[in-house]
């Protein structure tokens, strides 16, 4: 309830803003203020880009420019040339690599669309419906959110193992649908929506999945479009199950494969495949981009409501 | 009795039933690969375990040799991961809130590109990354950082920088600073965003002169929500980030275990040395750990009680 209050004092707190304000906390538009900002944030923000320039430069490069001494930031002659040596190569076990990126991109396609069922279903009912464990739950949720993945690797082996899970392509994708954080955004995101809206649905006579589909779900696209970003990067950029779950290298990332062209570790010559590297690193950061500038108003309209009370 | 019990059931269902129905699939998940992992990792650390035999009750053995015999741990790791920890964790959260405090002043269109040019190195984390840092801080001569430095005749020789222990820990920690604008940071922006105006000028009517009073007495306290929930984000892919030193490297352990974090020191004896149990006691001090850093915050940013 006390949520609820909140979320309509934060509509009238946004509708009470007076005039256009040029200086301060969103102004409209410029003002001589500003100018200090841009000051630090221009060459800040050059600074963190550099990586992502070179990677699309890098990417693009000939052999000739790859190893040119003293070392060039910026193509001069933009080739494909990459690309298509890294679509004719075979990975050390005879896996061509379209495998997989196929792979890839049906993982993520599952893991996205499964995730924002699963987690929104859980946050409707820990947001609208009333049950004796719903305060337990939320809490037990919120503990989650500092839940370091990669600090239970080990026991997580062994579940796996039991489950008989190893080499399959479920184990890329379930362990990805737990994620405190997704369900805790939607949840809060719920909270937002009035309780009158719902009740009305119920005395028309709706059932609780039609109320979730007909009017929870089209309400909350925002957070929808969220944690579907989050699961994104999260399946996309996966590296770590590929590298203990699987054994089967048909059923390897390729993220996984963009590991061990870097890794010295495996003996991949890392100066002769630098161009092969550098054009699957921009497969793997180009649909991350993408899909964030589509979605990016959404994610900042989810995490306004993302306060987190103790 | 049976008409009673009959009558609670049926009450239940009609109440509550449908409510668990909707958790239950997350419910499940998160049963078998949060809650079960955490708990089993916690009695694994009590046993010595080397994944063939069953595990051996062996007592508070494991967390004893941690913290007393293994002199890679305190020596290098324990302080590693603190020295780690501490620049990218407090270090990576105030320059966030820093960053978005100065994007909220903007007009929304520069707005929306510097927080996308800021967030985007997190979207990738290291691996997808690793080949950029592996050219441009590449140990022989075409390097991009060596060449310049050649070149401005600042070093007589190529350094190695991936390969030196003295360079090894500051590079991981720029890395990870560079890509640790998440969703913590978004979320800041946004809680920057919703602070009601008349506060400021209300601030300003009661005597707030100067900038930094105004950070510390109306918008802190005014976003204290989604600064605990970006300390917690910060906290937690501070410690998600302790690969990167291997990532960098291409070894584990990294070289003279410069760059050992607590996170590849569990993987070296889980997955390289088959001692289950005792990385299981690793895992559980690295929880300890996060849970420690979450209270503090916790502490930091908690609500007033009417709020």
């Amino acid at each position: 309830m006390r949520q609820e209050a909140r979320g309509r004092r934060q509509g009238a707190r946004g509708r009470s803003r007076f005039g256009l304000r040029n200086s301060g906390m969103n102004p409209q538009s410029f003002h001589p203020s500003q100018v200090k900002f841009y000051a630090v944030l221009t060459p800040l923000a050059a600074f963190m880009l550099l990586p992502m320039v070179f990677i699309f430069s890098h990417a693009f490069k000939p052999p000739d420019e790859l190893f040119a001494y003293p070392p060039r930031f910026f193509v001069v002659n933009p080739t494909l040339k990459n690309f298509t040596d890294l679509f004719a190569r075979l990975s050390t076990s005879n896996v061509p690599v379209s495998r997989y990126l196929f792979n890839s991109v049906l993982i993520t396609a599952v893991t996205v669309a499964a995730s924002i069922v699963v987690s929104s279903t859980a946050a409707y009912a820990l947001s609208k419906k009333r049950f004796g464990l719903k305060q337990t739950l939320f809490a037990i949720n919120t503990l989650a959110l500092m839940f370091v993945p990669i600090a239970v690797t080990i026991p997580r082996f062994l579940i796996i193992q039991r489950l008989g899970l190893l080499d399959t392509f479920l184990v890329h994708i379930l362990p990805a649908l737990a994620m405190p954080v997704g369900l805790f955004l939607i949840k809060q995101f719920i909270d937002g929506i009035p309780n009158e809206v719902i009740e009305a649905a119920q005395i028309d006579g709706a059932s609780d999945l039609g109320i979730y589909w007909n009017i929870i779900l089209p309400m909350i696209r925002p957070a929808i479009a969220t944690i579907a970003i989050l699961t994104f990067q999260a399946a996309w950029n996966n590296v770590d199950t590929s590298a203990m779950y699987i054994n089967n290298e048909s059923l390897k990332t390729f993220a996984f494969y963009l590991s061990t062209l870097t890794s010295s570790a495996t003996g991949a010559n890392v100066v002769a495949g630098q161009g092969i590297a550098a054009a699957a690193s921009l497969i793997v950061f180009l649909p991350n981009l993408i899909i964030f500038i589509f979605l990016q108003s959404q994610v900042m309209s989810t995490m306004s409501h993302s306060g987190l009370k103790q | 009795m049976t008409t009673k019990l009959h009558a609670a059931w049926r009450n239940w269902r009609t109440k509550e039933a449908s409510a668990y129905a909707f958790l239950s699939a997350y419910a499940l998940l998160f049963i078998i690969f949060i809650a079960v992992p955490v708990l089993v990792a916690f009695l694994l650390s009590f046993t010595f375990f080397d994944s063939i035999q069953t595990p051996r009750f062996n007592g508070l053995r494991n967390y004893i040799v941690l913290i007393t015999q293994d002199d890679i741990f305190m020596k290098y790791v324990l302080p590693n991961t603190i020295k780690f920890a501490v620049l990218v964790g407090p270090g990576g959260y105030a320059l966030a809130f820093l960053l978005a405090w100065m994007l909220a002043q903007l007009p929304k269109t520069p707005r929306t590109i510097f927080a996308l040019i800021l967030y985007s190195p997190s979207m990738t984390g290291g691996v997808a990354m690793a080949v950029v840092w592996q050219t441009l801080f590449s140990g022989d001569p075409n390097g991009y950082l060596n060449s310049l430095l050649l070149n401005l005749n600042l070093v007589q020789a190529p350094i190695q920088w991936l390969q030196s222990p003295q360079y090894l820990m500051t590079i991981m920690i720029v890395v990870t600073l560079w890509g640790s604008m998440g969703v913590g940071f978004l979320a800041m922006l946004a809680g920057l965003l919703e602070i009601n105006p008349e506060l400021y000028e209300a601030g300003s009517i009661d005597g707030i002169s100067n900038r930094w009073q105004e950070i510390f007495y109306i918008t802190i306290p005014s976003m204290k929500p989604q600064m605990l929930f970006g300390a917690v984000m910060a906290i937690v892919s501070t410690f998600q980030a302790g690969t990167i030193g291997v990532v960098l490297s291409g070894s584990n352990p990294t070289p003279q275990y410069a760059g050992q974090l607590i996170v590849n020191h569990i993987e070296d004896f889980g997955f390289l040395r088959y001692e289950m149990g005792y990385a299981a006691a690793g895992s559980v001090v690295l929880l300890l750990m996060v849970l420690f850093f979450t209270r503090l915050s916790n502490r930091l940013f908690r609500e007033e009680a009417s709020s």
